[in-house]
């Protein structure tokens, strides 16, 4: 096979990954518009809440709540790059939280004291949990991959039974991890909530996965055109499978942060974070129709969903419709950014004809 | 004679073989639970608004699209509806279902808006409207629950309109009027899709959007169809779905976008497009409900019921895809290139 080596700027201009730090300067055009968003979301909260907004204590609250979507918002992020979608997400983080906390719970439950039989529970416990989100991606890879089914269909199945085998293991109740996770979930670091930390080191490796990996130019190839990377030497299946594991592995991480934070697995457990993964994904300039994103996109618009989410929180203190409205605002914030990326696509060509 | 290898082809048939199945197993095991007119009843109350939904989304997946946002515009139907029937005080059963379906068809326009004009990826617009729909609903209109008896006489009435009632072991059970609503909005769908131009330019768009075009099908016309039709259709249901329920609860029905998917691709319908019926649809919503209501009769505790809905989906979309990749790898051995 001929040797494929990365010079990505050759096949593609705007987002190509390079092998330099500039990659980190967001250049095109989506990523300056989503930065600039953001900043104006924080000015403006904080020019109207400037007592509760800009504080310390509330920019460790919101960092709290972005880490866990934002970790399934990359691990979308990846399959849509691919060209495909990943709805089991949300089903596989439950299933992984299921089985961490069943297993925190049948070897050191509650009664345990011993500081060394929790601790070698919780790493084993660990271990069998991302063993879970390793299985599950394998299944949707093999599924999308080799059984050629659309990603939206084999996910939706999957979705659908990793919550059905999570329901028949739990019986519809809750299992408790005996708050052996709570660092992780709840944990600081110099101040630095620990999720926050885990998303973070996530997005910077899944970054550099996508821009100096040999797997990453492979996959933008694929998701841009999958005939012609086949002909180029790719093994496209390849690719695919080795995508939806790295997604049900993301997605395991961010069942044990949420196990962290709530000490308790449900598999009904944030059903709406499925939808809102993919939102954040699209927002962050991700293309649906796969070979264009980068992960800075998602991290931004994760930042600046949780910007508006509080932000409107705390506008809307006293008036007990603020939940509802944030729904309101994420409903035409997407809107709007289709909208303005419809226009200005739509000028940039008009520029270039004229 | 009756070709039994293209019989067997179909999607709907094998689906309605595995429903007949079912129900025989199910009727062996535990006859006296099963086999009675009033369970028949409780499955067929349960497949009425999940139906109507059906239609609608089985319409955007033929064409190529996908469509989450219905059950946004349905509770928004259901639940303004009753605001209006309430404020004005004209408490009748036909205005309930003209406003639900006037309010569906203008809030499927605007999906129509920006996925026609716009040329917007359908599964990120109905993903934006669901929210803007749900949250707008939610915060300017209410969201407290409003039982229909409490406000409304003839509106709450509805609920007892059967066309058959039989006596049950405890009390009586009846057959509701909506069923009829459903059969009939699937008649009409069948129709559509059959006999008309439009049904026509559906398949076309979601088989090759690009052929279509050449071939003349005005696609933004068509998709405004759809997406306005399959608002109205989602109106219709919410507003079902609210006398069935006896009450507008705007925190209902949103979150089962994903389940009436499944039916619809189960009963053959290609998400790909261009790929698709009504009586597979409906055979698919059966086969749901089916195992969400009576899989217990077997023994199988409630728990089993998502893993065997989403082992029937894995291999029901599995066993068309290994198919046609058979059929892929048969081709090119046959042409002899590549």
């Amino acid at each position: 096979m001929a040797n494929v080596q990365a010079s990505p700027g050759k096949f593609k201009t705007s987002d190509a990954p390079r092998l330099s730090l500039d990659s980190l300067i967001p250049r095109d055009t989506s990523i300056i518009r989503l930065l600039v968003i953001t900043i104006v979301l924080f000015a403006v909260f904080s020019l109207l809440k400037p007592a509760t907004f800009p504080t310390p204590i509330n920019l460790q609250s919101m960092a709290f709540q972005m880490s866990e979507i934002g970790i399934l918002a990359i691990a979308v992020a990846l399959t849509m790059i691919s060209g495909g979608i990943d709805l089991s997400i949300n089903a596989t983080a439950n299933l992984t939280a299921v089985a961490v906390a069943s297993v925190i719970t049948a070897l050191a439950p509650a009664t345990t004291t011993d500081a060394g039989t929790a601790a070698t529970a919780v790493t084993l416990a660990i271990v069998i949990g991302l063993g879970v989100g390793f299985v599950c991606g394998l299944v949707n890879g093999l599924l999308v991959a080799y059984a050629n089914i659309p990603p939206i269909l084999a996910t939706l199945g999957t979705m659908t039974l990793f919550t059905g085998i999570g329901t028949v293991i739990t019986e519809g109740a809750a299992i408790f991890a005996q708050d052996r996770l709570a660092e992780v979930g709840n944990g600081k670091i110099f101040e630095i909530p620990v999720p926050l930390i885990i998303f973070l080191l996530i997005a910077v490796g899944v970054h550099f996965l996508l821009s100096k990996s040999r797997f990453g130019f492979e996959l933008y190839m694929v998701g841009t055109n999958p005939q012609a990377s086949r002909f180029s030497g790719i093994n496209n299946r390849n690719v695919l499978l080795r995508t939806y594991i790295l997604s049900g592995l993301l997605s395991a991480l961010a069942g044990i942060v949420i196990l962290g934070r709530t000490n308790a697995a449900r598999v009904d457990f944030g059903e709406s974070y499925v939808l809102l993964a993919i939102m954040i994904c699209v927002l962050g300039g991700i293309d649906p129709a796969g070979g264009f994103g980068r992960i800075i996109g998602v991290v931004l618009a994760v930042v600046a969903l949780q910007l508006l989410s509080t932000g409107l929180n705390q506008v809307f203190f006293d008036n007990p419709g603020a939940n509802f409205f944030r729904q309101f605002a994420w409903g035409a914030t997407l809107l709007l950014v289709l909208l303005l990326n419809y226009f200005s696509a739509r000028a940039r060509q008009r520029r270039i004809t004229s | 004679m009756l070709n039994l290898r293209a019989l067997f082809a179909r999607q709907e048939f094998i689906i309605f073989i595995v429903l007949v199945a079912l129900c025989a197993i199910i009727a062996i095991i535990n006859p006296t639970a099963f086999l009675n007119v009033p369970n028949a009843f409780r499955i067929l109350r349960a497949c009425i608004v999940i139906g109507i939904f059906a239609l609608g989304a089985l319409m955007v997946l033929i064409s190529g699209g996908i469509d989450v946002s219905f059950p946004a515009i349905a509770i928004c139907a259901l639940y303004l509806s009753t605001l209006i029937i309430v404020d004005t005080g004209i408490d009748s059963v036909p205005l309930a279902f003209a406003l639900g379906g006037l309010i569906g068809l203008a809030l499927g326009l605007v999906n129509a808006v920006f996925i026609g004009i716009f040329k917007l990826p359908t599964l990120i617009v109905t993903l934006g409207t669901l929210n803007l729909f749900r949250g707008a609903l939610l915060f300017f209109a209410g969201s407290v629950r409003i039982r229909l008896s409490e406000v409304t006489t003839n509106f709450a009435d509805a609920t007892r309109w059967n066309i058959i009632t039989v006596p049950a072991a405890r009390g009586e059970a009846s057959l509701h009027f909506s069923i009829l609503i459903l059969l009939g909005l699937a008649l009409l769908v069948w129709f559509i899709l059959r006999y008309t131009m439009l049904g026509r330019a559906i398949y076309a768009i979601g088989g090759d959007r690009e052929a279509a075009e050449r071939a003349g099908f005005n696609i933004v016309r068509t998709q405004f169809f759809i997406y306005g039709f399959v608002g109205f259709l989602a109106g219709i249901g919410g507003i079902v779905f609210g006398i069935l329920a006896r009450e507008a609860d705007p925190f209902a029905i949103v979150g089962t976008e994903l389940d009436v998917i499944a039916a619809v691709v189960l009963g053959g319908a290609s998400i790909l497009g261009g790929r698709g019926t009504v009586i597979g649809t409906l055979l698919g919503v059966l086969l749901i409900t089916l195992i969400s209501s009576n899989l217990v009769l077997l023994g199988i505790p409630t728990e089993w019921q998502r893993f065997v809905i989403g082992a029937l989906i894995i291999i029901g979309v599995g066993i068309p895809a290994l198919q046609s990749l058979r059929r892929k790898v048969r081709h090119t051995q046959l042409s002899g290139a590549v």
